[in-house]
């Protein structure tokens, strides 16, 4: 597959590794910030491997994890609604909201359709006038403008049966929030790739001079995963804190004008809540009041109870440490025991992406491994 | 957060600005994507594709210099001491200042 | 039922005007007869069932006899390659050949939803009474039952099939022995893909194509050639090479080591798979089997399966080692061998 298969070759991989050891004089501590990254650093065994000589800590990247508990709740109650066709990306029917997840809400009667893309709900809601169709909206800085069309193909057709509940977050915001709190340690941060591609990565710039630590920004593969690690490495080691584009064949310092456009037509910047950490200001988005009629939580304003901005924490859940990697998950009480992936008691836990789930992948015998938060029975193939 | 998977542009659908749709294809099958945010993508050039919609036009240029470097560096006997690291033009990216 | 379950791929028109399953089809009465007379024997002629006893008699002397049940309950109803009816046919074909028996008979339980539209249930059948033809297996018994509306989404089926066993059939899972080759016959994870892909609508042009078939020749191909040095051979089902590979690690007390680069995989499910997050390896297969032989047939095999167009890209993608930590490892773009987890439940597209 052209511009996969070159960026996954072994040989090239091999010895962007060496390079990095050879590089290194010291361990340096860098994070990551995106549910893809963690999934193809551990699929591909990066992080193992280069243990010694890189700290990789998986930071609140996913937005799987980070979509508050409230939300997933509110998609919950929407769903058993008998008007109401609720759609989602397939990432979010297994996660927990307080209680259970949308796997188990379609498996009690709700309807929840599994959409590849938030297009496809516009074409059901033109397909069903009947019902009311809900996109449940989660996703960062990438997702957006996919949703963003979505509103804006909904408005042009007419279609008074399309609504989002929009969950959307932003990354910069999470970063800057880390690297704030007492006792980080995160030295220097691989961008996401795709958030990038969108965004373009000027803002990094007031960043970089702040808080003084490198900020890379990185593809997918594990070579393009490699040369951004490469590339921070090498700037920590010649005592340098820029912006670096490791990814140039997707990301342009501009970023995608078209996507952008279409963002800050239907979207305003908000303060909203991340699962495990509270508010973050700046953190999220959320519909322009030109849209409000777009707004799944102001349609269905009567289903569920809504909070302004509730502080989302799960008691004995030190998520907040965990995703800005001054814990280690393993130094969690709870790691293990009271919380595994069967039974998850904060954001870390809940999906595969996470930090936490991750670690226990790797920390206990695979045949003793629990399925993920919120697993049912396999789906018939037979 | 971001899967997005290259594709091929195999034939426009549709031109408009908010509907515009291609035909897009990855290693063995097609999907209609939506191309709002390409829209001077052309046939024949490959798309980044997340969601059902294309976020970036692949620069074959960017891709190349990177896998020529790649290559470079799968050839050297001797690989540069990390001291010229900062200074060599072997990293496939751009400084902000 | 949700329209899901038969109308996405059903290849008859339905225009709402067309006769549908009733309660009363169920009842054991009149129009139960009625279905049977127009449906089943119509289709299903064999000598056991032809008089519709109770319990169908069959000849056999001498030698052991192999038995299977399954159920299908597979949405939606006709996906690409196949049906629920083709499939309970493969299926169960397939179980009694890995396990060294030739299939002869099955029986073909339906459980039908109230509402049914009747050409579908007429579709299905005709593609049962085919692939039974094709697999050389008699249909000799079977049930029909109707439960309300909203229960059997669509139609389940149940079988129920009987072979008999030839020569020594292969010793099982805990037969393994490291260095021992693992072979798959085919591309893994076609039907998984192609049900999940049909399922969702998810509008991929060609849709994946299931690999619904029969694996009988393929078996014995594998018998002739490795002769008595097979240890094992599953069918890929549910929770594909994966879950066939956990099992025997658990049996075998082994563990597996695979290789990326030697999975064979068909363009159409590689493109599907990367678009939508997920692994093959997790992935259904109805016509592709893993098997594990003594490494030194392994090539003779592999080059015999090759010979046969339904086996054609057949591979090693791995052997047994002494036990690890983890029960199944693969090799990737690093070459170091990562954990390949147990399949956990439903196949879900991501976008992270």
């Amino acid at each position: 597959m052209k511009y996969v298969d070159e960026f996954r070759d072994t040989r090239a991989a091999r010895r962007l590794v060496d390079d990095i050891r050879r590089t290194a004089t010291r361990r340096w501590v860098l994070m990551e910030v995106c549910g893809g990254q963690t999934h193809s650093l551990l699929r591909h065994g990066i992080e193992e491997e280069l243990r010694e000589t890189v700290e990789l800590i998986h930071g609140p990247g996913c937005p799987v994890c980070v979509t508050p508990a409230e939300d997933i709740d509110f998609a919950q109650q929407l769903a058993l609604r008998e008007d109401v066709l609720l759609t989602s990306f397939g990432d979010m029917l297994r996660v927990p909201g307080t209680r259970e997840s949308l796997l188990d809400v379609r498996a009690a009667g709700g309807q929840v359709r599994i959409v590849y893309s938030p297009l496809d709900a516009v074409a059901l809601a033109q397909k069903h006038p009947d019902r009311q169709v809900v996109f449940f909206a989660v996703g960062f800085e990438t997702t957006a403008p996919a949703t963003a069309l979505a509103v804006r193909q909904a408005e042009q057709l007419g279609l008074e049966n399309f609504s989002l509940l929009v969950s959307h977050v932003r990354v910069q915001p999470a970063m800057e929030s880390i690297l704030r709190s007492p006792g980080n340690r995160v030295e220097g941060f691989l961008a996401a790739g795709h958030v990038c591609t969108i965004t373009g990565f000027d803002s990094y710039v007031d960043f970089v001079r702040e808080f003084r630590v490198p900020v890379v920004v990185t593809g997918f593969e594990p070579v393009d995963l490699l040369e951004g690690i490469r590339e921070c490495v090498r700037q920590l080691e010649s005592g340098r804190a820029e912006v670096t584009n490791c990814y140039a064949r997707s990301v342009r310092r501009e970023g995608n004008r078209h996507a952008l456009v279409a963002v800050e037509q239907v979207y305003r910047i908000a303060d909203v809540p991340w699962r495990g950490l509270g508010v973050i200001p700046s953190g999220g988005l959320r519909l322009r009041p030109e849209y409000a009629r777009f707004d799944a939580r102001r349609r269905f304003e009567d289903t569920g109870c809504e909070e302004e901005l509730p502080v989302i924490t799960t008691p004995d859940c030190p998520a907040a440490e965990v995703l800005a990697g001054r814990m280690r998950p393993s130094d969690c009480p709870q790691f293990g025991s009271r919380c595994t992936p069967d039974s998850p008691l904060g954001a870390p836990m809940v999906s595969s992406e996470g930090a936490c789930a991750a670690y226990f992948r790797y920390r206990t015998p695979a045949v003793d491994a629990s399925q993920p938060a919120g697993a049912s029975q396999p789906e018939a193939t037979r | 957060m971001c899967l997005g998977v290259p594709g091929q542009v195999v034939e426009w659908l549709d031109r408009d600005p908010v509907f515009g749709r291609a035909s897009v294809e990855f290693a063995g099958v097609r999907r209609v994507c939506h191309m709002a945010c390409v829209p001077d993508a052309e046939v024949g050039e490959y798309v980044i594709v997340h969601a059902g919609i294309a976020i970036s036009r692949i620069d074959a240029e960017q891709a190349e210099r990177l896998l020529d470097e790649l290559r470079t560096l799968d050839m050297d006997d001797e690989l540069p001491p990390p001291t010229a690291a900062a200074s060599d033009d072997a990293t496939a990216g751009e400084r902000s200042p | 039922m949700t329209e899901t379950s038969w109308q996405p791929g059903c290849p008859v028109p339905i225009d709402g005007v067309e006769p549908r399953i009733t309660l009363a089809h169920g009842e054991g009465a009149r129009l139960t007869r009625q279905l049977i007379d127009a449906e089943i024997r119509s289709r299903f002629r064999s000598a056991p069932l032809a008089p519709l006893p109770d319990a169908a008699h069959v000849e056999e002397t001498g030698g052991r006899i192999a038995v299977t049940s399954d159920s299908y309950v597979v949405s939606p109803l006709f996906f690409p390659g196949g049906d629920i009816g083709s499939l309970a046919v493969h299926g169960t074909v397939n179980d009694l050949a890995v396990s060294g028996a030739v299939p002869r008979w099955i029986t073909l339980s339906l459980i039908l939803e109230e509402g049914l539209p009747l050409p579908v249930l007429q579709r299905v059948l005709d593609s049962v009474a085919r692939a039974a033809s094709d697999c050389a297996v008699d249909v000799i018994a079977g049930d029909t039952k109707v439960v309300p509306r909203g229960a059997a989404d669509g139609m389940y089926l149940n079988t129920t099939g009987i072979g008999t066993v030839i020569g020594s059939p292969p010793p099982g899972p805990q037969a393994i022995r490291p260095d021992d080759a693992i072979i798959v016959s085919g591309p893994i994870g076609r039907h998984g893909m192609a049900v999940l892909c049909a399922r969702e609508e998810l509008a991929f042009d060609p849709p994946p194509q299931s690999d619904s078939a029969p694996l009988t020749d393929v078996v014995k191909t594998l018998h002739r050639v490795a002769d008595g040095n097979v240890r094992t051979i599953r069918d890929a089902t549910r929770g594909g090479v994966s879950a066939v590979l956990h099992e025997w690690a658990d049996a075998s007390e082994l563990s597996f080591r695979l290789d990326e680069a030697t999975l064979p995989v068909s363009p159409d499910v590689r493109g599907a798979s990367e678009l939508l997050g997920i692994d093959p390896l997790y992935a259904a297969c109805e016509g592709t089997l893993v098997a594990a032989v003594a490494p030194d047939v392994a090539d003779q095999v592999v080059q015999a399966l090759r010979r046969r167009p339904e086996s054609a890209e057949a591979a090693v993608i791995g052997s047994a080692v002494d036990r690890t930590i983890c029960p199944v490892t693969i090799r990737r773009t690093l070459g170091r061998e990562q954990p390949v987890d147990e399949p956990t439940g439903a196949m879900l597209p991501r976008i992270c």
